[in-house]
């Protein structure tokens, strides 16, 4: 074994690292990522081959009719079509995109007055200040933004709708007196009167007390004083267009949050009869198409409310889109409690806490999050469902195309101003699709 | 430690009613119950002073009263003579169609374009990804009217396919694309096609006895067929193919350069189906078993169904008894639509589903040895569909609801008869909307059951 006058006879010792070969040529770069992902085998092969001729035929076709032979300026259908005979050849069409052109304010504002229209755009850059707080955690000075989305639905109202403000400011020492009820029934060391429960009593009995009684008067007291104080008043039937389908879907949305939440709530509750209210609700919102909900805001909502009360359209829209949102929202929230282990609950109850200082500490917060995709999800479908109010008379983006083609200038046109809209639709979903996926990847504070 | 402590008697307070968590929950029961009561008591007595200031009275016998309007599209036998309440029946039909074809396309959208979107061929799931994100993000009501104004405005009229050298013509020769909608061939049953028909709902039963019998085969020995059965499979291919190529195959009789390729493309469609089955022996015996029998019975029988044709007369198809089927175009606009809003949908929940099985189990599969499609039929599917599934029943709950919209562009469905001109026609707004929501109400709550019950059945059984 320890012989080593024997030279070795090994043949061959590797005295450095051969360097690796590079991966064959046909499996790198651009022909490797075609090898691999379009001609795999012959089935995808002749997929992707079916696919590339049907977009070879597809793609062309669309620019030709969309940009390359589209006329963008014409007072009419048959200005169009003369400038596209002039252009294109004889009786050769593409879109024509004059009509979406020509009517761009009413795609925007329906027919609202054309020299207020910068009240609906300041509104809807004061809607953005006042979501962005809520949307987006990082942003600077997040507290005060809060605070002005508080405030914004009031600044929305008197911008978009106007009118005297005496009626909402004299409203306001209603809410101030019924809080300072509150606190003064609170503040007392009865074990009776100085309960939450009374007091929330004498607070709301003052308050509706004042409001029944003394309101009225004292508003048209200090209007005929002083006189109307406030932006210029714009009627409900004048609203259409995109400023309808956000007033719309951001009022009901925002008044549907809190509502769905209550439900998701009652729906778990321990208390029979809280639970069986909610469960009604609930199925029988999800149960029936919103258009029949739209009808009962038309047709029957009037004769649920007293003899004689007549008010708008808009707002029994969004009274009944609120109710068919908050449904659904309350579905979604269920599902973030029913997500949540038993033990935050269990934990929740060890320490002692009351049923809403754990829903309010403890649940919400991370059934909220949970289901916060969802909810999004749920907004982008009533933001598409506005359009149902077209089928009631409103005027908005869709419901607006039917008074264009009956003008003389535009009938006949086809599928523009559909596609004008649909487009318009697509940016707003596509972009709040993507903000939930935002939200999904930030929320998630699992470690997979 | 027997010793137990009574609880000291406590004289009852009136503040432990909200303290005191044995009375609590009763008392807020009662109060939420009382402000329900005066609620629901307010709406009432608003309604019945309402409905008295108009004079009118909450009565269901409108519905025996004569419609007097018109339906466009009928399934059952309805004049406009008949009452309100067949008129309800009429669009419940209508409804309940548009729904029925409308879950079988979207199921079938969805889980192609699904399965595509997960398709490692780049440009294949990039074209998924377009549709889906287009389909979902635009408003269902919008592509209902698109898709109609589109039908209406760019497909050729009737009278175009006039004459000798017509201006369109009929698609696979069979199927007339017009203006006014889509006229397709109808099944004529004759006498003796009961046999045929007879005969192909026992081979079905009989497909069903052979695949039980199948599966305890291989559950049994491990081959999926017997030695025999594999002959006839493959067997089969060669036939299978020539039918389907003699199907497709445009004749002679013309000699223009689109007959040679649509002759080209039936032999093309022939030998892939015939190479598809000499593959796929079990699909091969299932379609010998499905389709040998009843063909034998057709030819035996004297060829008794036939197919009505699109038929021109005067300026327009033939529609009605013995002639093509006419579907309007609300209808196909609708249908189109729905299909393709809800498949969007779909696809998202199939790739949802297939992604969530997690990926050891498709490599384990690949492990022991499985064939790709035997790891998706026998591994990734099972456990896929039990997530699919529940969203899939609530995504065809959505579409029936959806199909509400079909009062946009004037096909009438229950909303366009009993909550459209009926209550229009009658005033009884009242009525009229609480049987529309009751009908979409029992759909509802029905298919809801059904997704209860299937979650309950394929529960994960844990502790």
């Amino acid at each position: 074994m320890t012989d080593t006058s024997v030279p070795r006879q090994t043949a061959f010792v590797a005295e450095k690292m051969i360097e690796a070969s590079p991966p064959p040529a046909n499996s790198v770069g651009v022909i490797g990522w075609v090898r691999a992902n379009l001609f795999p085998d012959v089935l995808n092969g002749a997929l992707t081959l079916l696919c590339v001729a049907f977009l070879v035929w597809l793609l062309p076709e669309l620019y030709h009719w969309a940009f390359a032979g589209a006329v963008w300026q014409a007072g009419s259908l048959s200005e169009c079509r003369e400038i596209m005979n002039a252009t294109l050849g004889e009786g050769q069409r593409a879109a024509c995109w004059a009509v979406v052109n020509e009517r761009f304010n009413q795609f925007m504002f329906g027919y609202y007055p054309a020299e207020l229209r910068w009240r609906p755009v300041l509104a809807f850059v004061l809607l953005i200040a006042a979501l962005g707080p809520v949307l987006f955690t990082w942003l600077p000075y997040r507290r005060q933004g809060l605070l002005f989305t508080l405030a914004y639905p009031v600044i929305g109202y008197y911008l978009l709708w106007g009118g005297s403000i005496w009626p909402f400011a004299t409203f306001l020492i209603g809410v101030g007196a019924g809080v300072a009820a509150f606190r003064y029934v609170f503040a007392q060391e009865h074990p009776v009167f100085g309960s939450v429960g009374v007091a929330l009593l004498a607070g709301i009995a003052v308050a509706a007390l004042y409001w029944n009684v003394l309101w009225g008067p004292i508003s048209d007291g200090i209007e005929g004083a002083l006189g109307p104080l406030g932006p210029e008043s714009v009627a409900s039937d004048r609203f259409g267009g995109l400023l309808l389908t956000v007033v719309l879907g951001v009022t009901s949305l925002s008044a549907a949050l809190p509502l769905g939440i209550l439900l998701a709530l009652g729906r778990q509750s321990k208390l029979l009869f809280i639970r069986m209210i909610s469960v009604v609700f609930i199925e029988f919102v999800r149960g029936v198409p919103l258009i029949t909900l739209l009808f009962v805001a038309t047709t029957l909502l009037g004769y649920f409310l007293p003899p004689g009360s007549n008010f708008d359209l808009i707002l029994r829209v969004i009274i009944m889109s609120t109710f068919f949102a908050a449904a659904y929202i309350a579905e979604a929230i269920r599902g973030g409690l029913a997500a949540l282990p038993k033990g935050q609950y269990e934990a929740a109850d060890a320490l002692g806490l009351t049923y809403w200082q754990a829903t309010r500490k403890i649940v919400l917060p991370q059934a909220l999050k949970i289901s916060i995709p969802s909810i999004v999800n749920i907004f982008i479908g009533l933001f598409k469902d506005t359009t149902l109010v077209s089928i009631i008379g409103l005027a908005d983006p869709l419901g607006i195309i039917q008074p264009i083609l009956a003008t003389p200038q535009w009938n006949g046109i086809v599928a523009e101003m559909y596609v004008f809209v649909a487009l318009l639709f697509f940016c707003f979903c596509f972009a709040m699709s993507r903000y939930s996926m935002y939200l999904e990847r930030r929320l998630k504070t699992d470690h997979r | 430690m027997t010793a137990v402590t009574e609880p000291p008697q406590q004289s009852f307070r009136i503040e432990m009613l909200w303290t005191d968590a044995r009375y609590r929950s009763g008392f807020l029961q009662v109060i939420a119950l009382m402000l329900v009561m005066l609620a629901v008591a307010w709406v009432v007595d608003n309604t019945i002073r309402n409905l008295e200031a108009l004079g009118k009275d909450f009565d269901f016998s409108f519905l025996f009263a004569p419609a007097s309007y018109d339906i466009n599209q009928v399934l059952i036998d309805y004049t406009s003579r008949s009452p309100h309440w067949r008129a309800a029946l009429v669009g419940m039909l209508n409804t309940l169609i548009l729904a029925f074809v409308g879950c079988i396309t979207c199921t079938i959208i969805g889980v192609i374009a699904g399965v595509l979107r997960l398709s490692k061929n780049w440009v294949v799931s990039r074209l998924m990804l377009v549709y889906i994100e287009a389909a979902r993000n635009v408003p269902l009501l919008l592509q209902i009217l698109l898709w109609g104004a589109i039908f209406s405005e760019t497909m050729p009229a009737p009278r175009d396919y006039r004459g000798e050298e017509p201006a369109a013509t009929l698609w696979f020769d069979a199927i007339a694309a017009t203006n006014r909608g889509f006229y397709i061939p109808r099944p004529l049953f004759e006498a003796g096609s009961g046999v045929v028909v007879g005969v192909f709902v026992a081979s079905l039963i009989g497909l069903f006895i052979w695949n039980r019998w199948r599966k305890a085969h291989q559950n049994a020995t491990g081959q999926t067929l017997t030695p025999r059965l594999e002959q006839i499979g493959k067997g089969f291919a060669v036939p299978a193919g020539l039918a389907v190529a003699w199907l497709f195959f445009p004749g002679f009789d013309q000699g223009t350069l689109a007959i040679a390729i649509k002759a080209v493309v039936a032999l093309g469609l022939g030998a892939g189906s015939a190479w598809l089955l000499y593959t796929f022996n079990t699909l091969s015996v299932r379609l010998a078993i499905l389709s040998v029998p009843a063909v034998l019975a057709f030819f035996v029988m004297g060829s008794p169904i036939t197919l009505a044709y699109p038929e021109l007369r005067g300026f327009n198809f033939l529609d009605g008894e013995g002639q093509a089927i006419y579907l309007r175009n609300s209808f196909m606009a609708l249908w189109l639509a729905l299909s393709l809003y809800t498949g969007a949908f779909v696809a998202e929940i199939v790739r949802g589903g297939i992604l969530a099985v997690s990926k050891g189990q498709s490599e384990a599969a690949a492990a022991l040895g499985l064939r790709p499609n035997l790891i998706m039929s026998l591994v990734i599917l099972p456990q896929a569909l039990r997530i699919i599934i529940p969203p899939q029943i609530s995504q065809f709950l959505n579409l029936t609801k959806n199909t509400s919209l079909a009062i946009a562009i004037g096909y009438m469905d229950v909303t366009g008869t009993l909550g459209g001109i009926t209550m229009n026609q009658t005033g009884r707004e009242m009525e009229c909307m609480l049987l529309l929501m009751a009908f979409y109400l029992v759909i509802s709550l029905t298919i809801s059951a059904v997704i209860n019950a299937y979650n309950e059945r394929v529960k994960l059984k844990e502790r």
